[in-house]
């Protein structure tokens, strides 16, 4: 009976074999792929969990992580400040929420890996911290935001729905970011899963749309900021060249259509940087039909339309007409029509004017470091192209001065300084508000900051961008000025 | 004669080494335990190491008395998994909210199990009393393996119709009589096999060179076959359906040495199984889990979060306590393996399978040293049905076989279980002691009871 027991023992330690092979293989083979499972609680719990680094303005942070007594250990949180400066809300377009239900946004969203310390450029302190059972540390990210411009912005929004974008000219560095009304994302990132959803229902039902960033995520006609591109456009082609380069200004009837342009710009010829100072439609329609559809497009794409510019937060690309005829582009070329742009693009528009013409690609992630302080990762300005010559510029730069010295752009006016601007009433249909823009820089601070209001509350008349919105730029100009006098 | 005869060494003495030896890895376990989940030493953790060494004590003295040669590795491997699984216990029950005492409970099984261990060993002195009523056991073992069938005590849980219930004041307290019936099953079968086993193995005719059996001595093969059909149909559980025909088969290929019966049954279960896949939706629904359980994950839930625990270990596991194994709904029973291979990991997974793997070694090893074939049989039906049930329930677990409701031996909690493997463990070392007592001994004692025979008495007279 001993032969069959000896078959009977190799077949019982096949079968432990078997088990054996069967674990290792799915060890090696299967398990890895569970891991980005939906359904898979445990990796996200664990992620939810980590207790992440801080994100700073400054050295204050706008997002932070707080030890709870609950399953997960650890509750994201965000600064709340007060009424006057609810800090929560006017950093919230850049940190995002980071919630259980709803997932991640902003910041919190495109940063986790550093966040939560999981990036690969971190991958040596985590074997370090494995091995020697070390908690989880995430890292730091320092944002290139300007907490007195983000204060300013916000105060100078007062609550009306609009956008705020401040970029340092020389490098692209966003000083503010600012989309109101906004969103408090701790009501989403609450451990209370009630309470998040409630919120979560609240905020999407809002008519306000306080979760939308203006600033960034939103396109809007440019309106008469936009006819800075077009007299970029028409100097980089040779149709006009210099400010002091005559242009016709008197009435005009678009192409095959029955649609005139008029305005009284100050005669029937004026100069460029009149045209602009006085912001004439005339002027730009026929400049805008004689540089053409085509070259309108490319000029635009120079400063950045048509490509998304802003990959640390969610943004969207600014759009110009591909395909126009010649009334459309008339349209166009002052900013109406299927023109289409985010307060952040017309923000990089006035920032390559004032820098001599080069795009710098904007960025809001200035430093990463661990919580040791060793950076892994520090912001390079990076160039996205010169849109016009430096002698181009410099002629849209002095008419921008001229706008804010003698045209509509008066109220931006800062004593001492060169402040250049240019407004925008953007009328969307009869039956509504117009949109308010200006763009603007100042000189001595390498700042540009466009501000946006999606609803004017008056009815369209040219100086309503001047009126309402130069002032939330000189606020912010002003509060930079305050910071480096 | 006598100067060759092997005499194996008793080693008690390593068996005590082990002993603690396992007595202090599960008592560092709950030690770890505590550390990790609230960070401090827990006060009671000389009461478990007290209880640890009593138990060990009790079972070391008694095997030391009564089974002087019993094999040394199985009794600390049991008293291992023994610990490791109340200590995996306590854990879950401290992941729960309000904490669960469930390894409390579990410990006083162990009592309970252990208190069994040591009657078997006193109340049975040599192994061949079992041999004596063949029939009457194969009856109660089958009573038991379809118990569970009845209406009235039959209870389906979890999609199995493997358990009975018993309500004693106002409580219902389940178990699975085919713990039970596993053990009665394997002494029915060597009985009757010893009995049959030349009738059985008489050549019939050879087909591509494997003798297959007779016609007529198919009876006994066909009769369980049926049996473990029944188990698979009714009871709706693959892994027990497989658990005794599986022995069986086995047994009676141990018992004639023809490679035709092993061969047949391979082919009947597998026939058997693929009907029973094509007739009847509940064995389609724990393959469907089984091959794709990520088709629906509400319906495979405990599949699918039992093997996200087990890929969240990874190689060397969470660490006790750092794990979520209370995730998969029963933990504590069917997926305890889940929750070891979370918290210790592939490597903690592969050194449980190995333990199983070694007690089953030395079973068959004292198999194969015991001179004669009932003990042949008993210890070799022992230590099978034990890799079968491993088998089965890890391989169901860890999606090698369609999932089965099978306990884990001496890890899952659940009292009647621990009750049955331990009374087995009690049975194979005895049989262990007699494959390795020294052969003079016993005929020593041959000679001591010629010595009691009536001697004639020759008168004084005559001299």
């Amino acid at each position: 009976m001993n032969r069959p027991i000896r078959s009977v023992s190799v077949v019982a330690m096949l079968l432990f074999a078997a088990l054996l092979i069967n674990v290792s293989a799915n060890y090696m083979l299967v398990w890895d792929s569970y891991e980005d499972s939906p359904y898979n609680r445990r990796v996200l719990d664990a992620r939810f969990s980590a207790p992440r680094g801080p994100i700073l303005v400054g050295n204050a942070e706008i997002a932070s992580t707080k030890k709870v007594k609950d399953s997960y250990g650890y509750l994201r949180y965000y600064p709340e400040g007060d009424e006057e400066y609810p800090t929560a809300k006017i950093y919230a377009p850049v940190t995002g929420y980071y919630s259980y239900l709803y997932g991640a946004s902003g910041l919190e969203l495109t940063q986790s890996a550093q966040l939560t310390g999981e990036d690969s450029s971190q991958f040596l302190d985590w074997i370090v911290r494995k091995l020697s059972g070390k908690q989880e540390e995430g890292s730091i990210v320092e944002t290139t935001l300007n907490d007195k411009a983000q204060k300013a912005a916000w105060k100078a929004l007062d609550g009306r729905k609009g956008a705020v974008v401040a970029i340092d000219t020389k490098t692209g560095a966003i000083r503010a970011l600012v989309s109101s009304p906004s969103y408090d994302p701790n009501e989403l990132d609450t451990h209370d899963f009630d309470a998040s959803q409630k919120a979560w229902a609240k905020l999407n039902s809002d008519v306000d749309k306080p979760m939308n960033n203006r600033a960034t995520r939103e396109v809007y006609q440019p309106g008469s900021t936009f006819k800075l591109i077009t007299a970029a456009a028409a100097l980089e082609n040779g149709i006009v060249k210099d400010g002091d380069s005559e242009v016709e200004s008197g009435s005009y009837t678009l192409p095959t259509s029955s649609v005139v342009f008029s305005g009284n710009c100050g005669g029937d010829k004026i100069t460029l940087t009149q045209a602009l100072v006085t912001s004439c439609n005339p002027a730009f329609g026929r400049l805008g039909v004689e540089v053409g559809a085509e070259k309108l497009v490319e000029q635009a794409a120079k400063f950045g339309f048509g490509t998304e510019p802003l990959s640390e937060i969610s943004s969207v690309a600014s759009k110009f007409p591909a395909k126009a005829d010649p009334p459309q582009t008339a349209m166009s070329a002052i900013g109406e029509f299927e023109v289409a742009a985010t307060p952040l693009q017309m923000a990089m528009v006035a920032a390559a004017i004032q820098n001599g013409g080069e795009v710098m690609k904007p960025y809001l992630v200035q430093r990463i470091s661990t919580q040791d302080l060793r950076d892994t990762y520090v912001a390079k300005p990076q160039s996205m192209g010169q849109a016009l010559t430096p002698a181009n510029a410099q002629t849209l730069r002095d008419a921008m001065v001229a706008v804010v010295e003698e045209g509509t752009g008066t109220a931006a006016r800062i004593k001492g300084y060169e402040v250049g601007g240019k407004t925008g009433t953007a009328t969307v249909s009869e039956s509504r508000h117009p949109y308010a823009w200006f763009v603007s820089f100042v000189s001595e601070e390498n700042l540009a900051v466009c501000a946006f209001l999606e609803d004017a509350g008056v009815g369209t008349t040219e100086t309503t961008g001047g009126r309402l919105a130069a002032p939330i730029a000189k606020a912010v100009m002003q509060a930079m000025i305050k910071e480096n006098p | 004669m006598e100067d060759q005869v092997v005499v194996y060494r008793k080693r008690r003495g390593t068996e005590a080494v082990l002993m603690l030896f396992s007595v202090l890895i599960c008592v560092a376990a709950y030690i770890l335990i505590h550390l990790d989940m609230d960070n401090e030493i827990p006060q009671q953790w000389p009461w478990a190491l007290g209880i640890g060494l009593g138990l060990a004590v009790i079972v070391h003295v008694i095997v030391r008395v009564r089974l002087p040669y019993a094999d040394p590795l199985i009794l600390p491997l049991v008293f291992l998994l023994n610990g490791l699984g109340v200590a995996m216990i306590h854990r879950l029950d401290l992941g729960t909210n309000p904490v669960m005492h469930s390894a409390e409970l579990q410990l006083v099984w162990t009592g309970i199990a252990v208190a069994v261990f040591v009657l078997v060993l006193v109340f049975l002195p040599d192994y061949e009393v079992l041999n004596r009523f063949p029939y009457l056991l194969f009856l109660l073992g089958m009573f038991l393996l379809l118990m569970p069938m009845l209406p009235g005590i039959g209870q389906e849980k979890f999609g199995a119709r493997i358990w009975i219930g018993v309500t004693i004041g106002g409580s219902t307290y389940s178990f699975q009589p085919a713990e039970l019936a596993k053990i009665v099953l394997v002494i029915a079968f060597a009985a009757y096999l010893v009995e049959k086993k030349d009738v059985l193995a008489a050549a019939g005719t050879k087909v591509l060179g494997i003798e297959i059996p007779r016609v007529r001595d198919l009876g006994p093969i066909l009769l369980m076959w049926l049996a473990s059909l029944a188990v698979l149909v009714f009871q709706k559980d693959l892994g027990t359906s497989l658990l005794f025909f599986g022995l069986f088969v086995m047994m009676l290929y141990v018992a004639t040495g023809q490679a035709g019966y092993p061969i047949l049954g391979v082919f009947l279960f597998a026939g058997g199984a693929y009907a029973g896949y094509l007739f009847f939706g509940h064995v389609q629904a724990r393959v469907d889990a089984w091959l794709n359980p990520f088709k629906d994950f509400d319906t495979n839930y405990q599949v699918i979060v039992g093997q996200f625990g087990m890929a969240y270990g990874g190689a060397t596991g969470t660490g006790w306590g750092l794990g979520r194994p209370n995730m998969t709904p029963l933990a504590k029973t069917d997926f305890i393996v889940a929750a070891f291979g979370e918290e210790l990991g592939v490597a903690g997974l592969a050194a449980i399978i190995l333990i199983y793997a070694i007690l089953v070694a030395r079973g068959l090893r004292a198999a194969l040293g015991i001179q004669e074939p009932f003990g042949k049989l008993l210890a070799a039906g022992l230590s099978f049905v034990f890799a079968i049930q491993v088998f089965t329930i890890i391989g169901g677990v860890t999606r090698l076989l369609p999932l089965t409701g099978l306990t884990t031996p001496f890890l899952s909690q659940g009292g009647s279980s621990l009750v049955a493997n331990w009374a087995m463990t009690a049975i194979l070392l005895v049989v262990t002691h007699y494959a390795r007592r020294p052969m003079q001994v016993r005929s020593r004692q041959r000679v001591r009871s010629l010595a009691m025979d009536e001697t004639q008495q020759i008168p004084r007279a005559a001299l």
